[in-house]
C-alpha cells in the first residue's frame, strides 16, 4: 500500500511541475510584463527600468527556475496590483473558496444520492424519470444564467436570501447550490447505475434469503456497495469546482480565489495568476489521490492487490 | 402454396431484420435522440439563414429606440423582443448569435477532436511508451483548471472568435483521448486487427479500416458531448468579460450586458440564457440518444 | 403419522412476458418429513430453482405465485405477511445458491456476514455470535476456523465459500434447508465432499434438505426422496429406490438410461439420448407435457392425463406402467 502511495505522489508532483511549467510559459507569451508593472503611462525607458530591475531579460527557463524555487518555499512573490505577497493574498481568500467548495460538494451529495437511490428501486417510474429529467437539465443549464435566476427570484422578488458578499451563513446558500447543481446530474446518474447494478447481484438474494428486512438490503448491503465509485466521483467534482467557483463567486461577489483569480487575470496580475493556476492544479491533485485512496479504502477487494 | 408476398415474410424469417432496419427502428424510436437533433436542426438552420429571417442588422445603435420592452410587455412588432442598452434590435441579436455558439461549438469540437483522437488511438494502439506519455499528458490538462488558463490566455491574446475557438480547441481533447484511447485498445484485442496483421497490412491501414469504423460510435457522442462543453464555456467566458468581444452577439455576453438593468428588465437575462439552454440541451440529449442507440448495453 | 414439515399443494407460477403468460411451474404437489432429503432433478429450465425461490418467498416481483396449500411446520406460506416469512427466512428455512463466487457480499467480512445470519434471528451478543461462526466453520471442515472470521470473500476459493454458505445458512439451526445446486460451479473433487457434508449435516441436525440437482448420481447417493421435474411439472415423485430400481414415467427412464449406473448399465452399452427440446410454456399448455419428445406418446396424450399412485410412488402418464403397449398411431 505504501508503494502504491509513494508511487502516485510522485506522479502528481511531476504533474504538477508540468502544469506550472505550461502556464508560466503560457503567460510569458503577455509579451511584457515590465509594460503591465509599469502601468499604462510610463515611457520606454521606465519599463527598460523595470524589466532590468526585475529580472524579465533573463531566458525563461532561468526566470521559471527562480520562480519555482521560491514558490517551493512557500513564496509566490508580490501581487502587481496589490503589492502585497501573492501568498498571503490566497490564504486569505482560500477559506471562502474551500468552504464554498465543501458546501456545494456536500449539498450535490445529499440530492443526488438519495434521487439515484430512489431512482433505482423504482426504474421507469414517475420519480426516475423526474431524476433522469433534473440529470439532463443540470447538465445543460448555465452555471451564470441560473445564479442569476436564483438571485432574481429568491433574493430580489422574494427577499428571503441576501444577494451578495459574505457576512453571514444565508449567504452561502444561493451559491452553494449554483455550484452544487453541477455535480448533481453525475452522481445521480452513477449512483443509480451502481444500485441497479448492485440490486441484481447474488449477495443481495443472499442477504434477502437471510431474512434481512428491506431496509438492511439497500442500505447495508447495497448502497455500501454502490456508493464506491460515487466517493470517487465526489472527490473528483471536488477537484472541479474550483474552477467552477469563479464564476460563481463574481456573480455573488463572494471574495474567495476564484474571484481573485478573474480580477488578477483583468489586471494582468501575473505573480498572482501564475501562483492561483498552481494551487488550483494542486487541490484537483490532491482531490483525485485522495479519491484513489478512498476507493482502496471502501473496496476490500483493491486493498490486498 | 407459396405465393410472393409469403416469399418475403419468410425470408424475412429467416434472414431476420437487417441492421439497417434494427438502427433505423432504434433511432426513430428513441425520443430523446429525435427531439434533440430536430431542435438543432432547426437552430442550425435559422443560424445560416440568420441575414434572411433577423428583422435588422444585429450591430446597428439606435440611442432613441434604447430599452424598448418586448412586444409582450407592451413594446411593438418592430423589435419583437426589444431593444438592448444600445437599440440594438434584441431578436436579432439573438438569431446572429446562434451562428456565434454554433460556429464555436462545431470548430472547437472539431479541433479538440481531431488532437484527441490522434492521441488517444495512438496510445491505445502502439501502447508503450506512446501510451504512457500520452496518458501523462491527459493527467496535465486535467490537472489544469481549464476556465482558469482560458480566461488567462484570452486575456493575453486578446478577446476574439478566432482566440476563444483556438483556446477551446486546444483545452477540450482529454475527453476524445480518454475515450478514444479506451476503445481503441478493446477494439485492438479483437481478431480481425490480429488478421490484418498477419497479412501484412500496413498500420496507416488497420488504422483507417480496423479500427477507426469500430469506435466512431464513440467518437460521435463524444463529439456531442464536447460540442456542448465548448458552447457552455464560451458563454462563460463571454461572460466574464474574457471570451468574445462586444460588439458581438455572443449570448453569454448578452446575458452579462443585461446584468445590470436585469432587476426592472429581466428578459434581458432571461432570453439568452434559456436559449443557452436549450441549444445545449438539445445537444446533450441527441449525445445520450447517440450512445443509446449505437450501444444499447451502456444504457444507464 | 406425524404431519409433514412442509406441504406443497397445487404450486403455480406464472410469468407474464411479452408474447403471452409464461406458465413456469404447473400444479406441484410434494410432501417433506423432517430430517428427509428430497432430491428435485430435471434438466435446466424445468422450474427447479423457481421452485425453491417460491418456497422461500425470493420471486421476483413479476412472478405470480399461487397454491392451494404451502405449508411448513402449520404456517401457511402463501398468505404469510412480509413480516411472517422474514422471520422464518435465515432462521427455520435457509438456502444456499449456485454460484459461490457471487453470493458473499464483498465489502464485508467473513465473520461480519456469518454473525448477521444469527443476529438478525436471536438477541445474543457478538462474542456468542462469533463463536457460534467459528463452532460452524469448523463444522463445515474450515481449518484455522477463527482467523478465516477477518478474512474477505475475495480471499477464499470457490470450495471455501461454499462451505462458508452452508455454515451460514446453519447458524440458527433452520429445520429446512433448501440447496440449489450448490456444487455445479465447483470442481469435481469438491463436489462430493460438499455433498456428503450437506447430507450427514442433515442426519445429525435433524434437518430437512431439499437438494436440486440435474445429476442423478448425487441423487443416488443422498436422497430419501426423489421428485422428477420436467417443463414446469412433477412427471414422477416417490422414494429413491422406487425411481431407481422401478422408474415408470418415460422421462425418468429416458434420465436413468442417459447415464451409466453401475450394476445396471453394461459394459460397451450405449448411453442413452432424449430427442427433441423441451417445448415453450408460453400459454396454455395441452395435456401431457412430455409429449412432443415421449417414444410412447398416442393421440390421448393430449388429453387429461391421470396420476397413478402406488403408495408414496406417483407418476402422471396415460398408460398404467409408463408404455404403449398396443399398436396406435404415434401421432403428437
Amino acid at each position: 500500500m505504501l508503494q502504491f502511495i509513494l508511487k502516485r505522489l510522485g506522479l502528481a508532483l511531476l504533474v504538477a511541475f508540468t502544469v506550472s511549467f505550461i502556464s508560466f510559459s503560457l503567460l510569458f507569451l503577455s509579451g511584457d510584463p515590465a509594460a503591465a508593472l509599469a502601468g499604462e503611462t510610463a515611457s520606454g525607458e521606465d519599463i527598460e527600468a523595470l524589466r532590468r530591475l526585475y529580472g524579465f531579460d533573463r531566458p525563461m527557463l532561468v526566470q521559471y527556475g527562480e520562480w519555482l524555487f521560491s514558490a517551493l518555499q512557500g513564496d509566490f512573490g508580490e501581487s502587481y496590483y496589490f503589492r502585497l505577497p501573492v501568498a498571503s493574498l490566497i490564504a486569505d481568500r482560500l477559506s471562502v473558496t474551500m468552504t464554498l467548495g465543501v458546501c456545494g460538494i456536500v449539498f450535490a451529495l445529499l440530492t443526488a444520492v438519495p434521487l439515484g437511490v430512489v431512482a433505482a428501486i423504482r426504474p421507469n417510474s414517475i420519480i426516475d424519470r423526474v431524476a433522469l429529467f433534473i440529470s439532463v437539465a443540470g447538465q445543460a443549464m448555465p452555471s451564470f444564467w441560473f445564479g442569476l435566476i436564483l438571485i432574481v427570484v429568491f433574493a430580489i422578488q422574494l427577499g428571503w436570501l441576501p444577494p451578495s458578499g459574505t457576512d453571514t451563513w444565508r449567504h452561502f446558500i444561493l451559491p452553494t447550490i449554483v455550484l452544487g447543481y453541477y455535480a448533481m446530474p453525475a452522481i445521480m446518474r452513477l449512483t443509480r447505475a451502481g444500485m441497479l447494478d448492485v440490486l441484481n447481484s447474488d449477495y443481495i438474494r443472499t442477504a434477502r434469503a437471510k431474512g434481512a428486512n428491506e431496509r438492511r438490503v439497500l442500505f447495508r448491503h447495497a448502497l455500501r456497495n454502490a456508493i464506491i465509485p460515487v466517493v470517487s466521483l465526489a472527490a473528483v467534482q471536488m477537484g472541479f469546482m474550483l474552477g467552477g467557483s469563479i464564476v460563481v463567486e463574481s456573480i455573488f461577489a463572494l471574495h474567495g480565489a476564484g474571484y481573485l483569480a478573474w480580477e488578477s487575470i483583468a489586471r494582468n496580475d501575473l505573480p498572482t495568476v501564475q501562483a492561483l493556476i498552481l494551487i488550483f492544479s494542486m487541490f484537483y491533485i490532491v482531490f483525485t489521490f485522495l479519491a484513489d485512496v478512498l476507493n482502496a479504502w471502501l473496496d476490500p477487494r483493491m486493498r490486498s492487490s | 402454396m407459396i405465393t410472393a408476398g409469403t416469399h418475403d415474410s419468410l425470408l424475412d424469417e429467416i434472414t431476420g431484420p437487417t441492421p439497417g432496419q434494427m438502427l433505423r427502428k432504434r433511432v426513430f424510436g428513441h425520443q430523446g435522440l429525435l427531439i434533440g437533433a430536430i431542435v438543432l436542426v432547426i437552430l442550425t438552420i435559422i443560424a445560416i439563414l440568420a441575414p434572411w429571417i433577423a428583422p435588422h442588422d444585429p450591430y446597428a445603435q439606435s440611442l432613441m429606440t434604447r430599452m424598448e420592452p418586448p412586444v409582450f410587455l407592451g413594446g411593438d412588432w418592430e423589435h419583437p423582443l426589444g431593444t438592448d442598452h444600445l437599440g440594438r434590435d434584441y431578436l436579432s441579436r439573438l438569431i446572429y448569435g446562434a451562428r456565434i455558439s454554433l460556429l464555436i461549438g462545431a470548430v472547437a469540437a472539431l479541433i479538440s477532436g481531431v488532437i484527441g483522437t490522434a492521441m488517444g488511438v495512438a496510445a491505445g494502439y502502439f501502447g508503450g511508451k506512446v501510451d504512457a506519455v500520452v496518458t501523462f499528458l491527459i493527467n496535465v490538462r486535467l490537472a489544469m483548471p481549464v476556465v482558469l488558463v482560458a480566461l488567462a490566455v484570452v486575456a493575453i491574446l486578446g478577446g476574439s472568435l478566432q482566440v476563444v475557438i483556438g483556446v477551446l480547441g486546444l483545452l477540450l481533447w482529454d475527453r476524445f483521448a480518454v475515450v478514444m484511447r479506451a476503445s481503441t485498445m478493446q477494439v485492438r484485442r479483437r481478431e480481425y486487427v490480429a488478421a490484418a496483421q498477419v497479412i501484412g497490412a500496413s498500420t496507416p491501414r488497420i488504422l483507417l479500416s480496423e479500427i477507426m469504423p469500430n469506435i466512431a460510435n464513440n467518437l460521435i457522442v463524444v463529439v456531442t458531448l464536447e460540442m456542448a462543453h465548448a458552447i457552455l464555456l464560451e458563454a462563460a467566458l463571454s461572460f466574464l468579460g474574457l471570451g468574445v468581444q462586444p460588439p458581438t452577439p455572443s449570448w453569454g455576453l448578452m446575458v452579462s450586458e443585461g446584468k445590470n438593468m436585469m432587476l426592472f428588465e429581466p428578459w434581458l437575462v432571461l432570453i439568452p440564457g434559456a436559449v443557452l439552454f436549450v441549444l445545449v440541451l438539445a445537444i446533450n440529449l441527441m449525445g445520450d440518444g447517440l450512445r443509446d442507440v449505437t450501444a444499447p448495453e451502456n444504457r444507464s | 403419522m406425524t404431519e409433514p414439515l412442509l406441504s406443497v399443494r397445487n404450486l403455480r407460477l406464472d410469468i407474464p412476458t411479452g408474447s403471452g403468460t409464461l406458465h413456469a411451474v404447473r400444479g406441484i404437489d410434494f410432501d417433506l418429513n423432517r430430517g428427509e432429503t428430497l432430491c428435485i432433478v430435471g434438466e435446466s429450465g424445468s422450474g427447479k430453482s423457481l421452485t425453491s425461490l417460491a418456497l422461500m418467498g425470493l420471486l421476483g416481483k413479476s412472478i405470480k405465485r399461487n397454491a392451494d396449500r404451502m405449508t411448513f411446520d402449520g404456517t401457511e406460506l402463501t398468505t404469510a405477511s412480509q413480516g411472517q416469512m422474514r422471520k422464518l427466512r435465515g432462521a427455520r428455512m435457509a438456502m444456499i445458491f449456485q454460484e459461490p463466487m457471487t453470493s458473499l457480499n464483498p465489502a464485508y467480512t467473513i465473520g461480519d456476514q456469518l454473525a448477521e445470519a444469527l443476529l438478525l434471528h436471536r438477541k445474543v451478543s457478538r462474542q456468542q455470535a462469533r463463536d457460534r461462526a467459528i463452532e460452524l466453520l469448523e463444522k463445515v471442515g474450515i481449518t484455522a476456523a477463527e482467523s478465516r472470521l477477518s478474512q474477505y470473500p475475495h480471499q477464499l476459493s470457490g470450495g471455501l465459500r461454499q462451505r462458508v454458505m452452508i455454515a451460514m445458512a446453519l447458524m440458527c439451526e433452520p429445520e429446512l434447508i433448501i440447496a440449489d445446486e450448490p456444487t455445479t460451479a465447483l470442481d469435481v473433487t469438491i463436489q462430493a465432499q460438499i455433498l456428503r457434508l450437506l447430507h450427514d449435516l442433515g442426519r445429525e441436525m435433524n434437518m430437512a434438505v431439499i437438494l436440486i440437482t440435474h445429476d442423478l448420481g448425487v441423487v443416488a447417493r443422498v436422497a430419501d426422496k426423489v421428485a422428477v421435474m420436467y417443463a414446469g411439472e412433477l412427471v414422477e415423485t416417490g422414494p429413491v429406490a422406487d425411481i431407481f430400481n422401478a422408474p415408470s414415467h418415460p422421462y425418468t427412464r429416458g434420465l436413468l438410461r442417459c447415464i451409466p449406473l453401475p450394476g445396471k448399465t453394461d459394459r460397451g452399452a450405449k448411453l442413452g439420448t432424449i430427442p427433441g427440446i423441451v417445448p415453450s410454456l408460453v400459454g396454455e399448455v395441452e395435456g401431457c407435457v412430455f409429449r412432443t419428445r415421449c417414444p410412447h406418446a398416442v393421440a390421448e396424450c393430449r388429453g387429461e392425463i391421470p396420476k397413478r399412485e402406488d403408495g408414496s410412488h406417483a407418476f402422471r402418464c396415460i398408460f398404467p406402467d409408463g408404455k404403449r403397449h398396443s399398436e396406435k398411431e404415434l401421432t403428437v
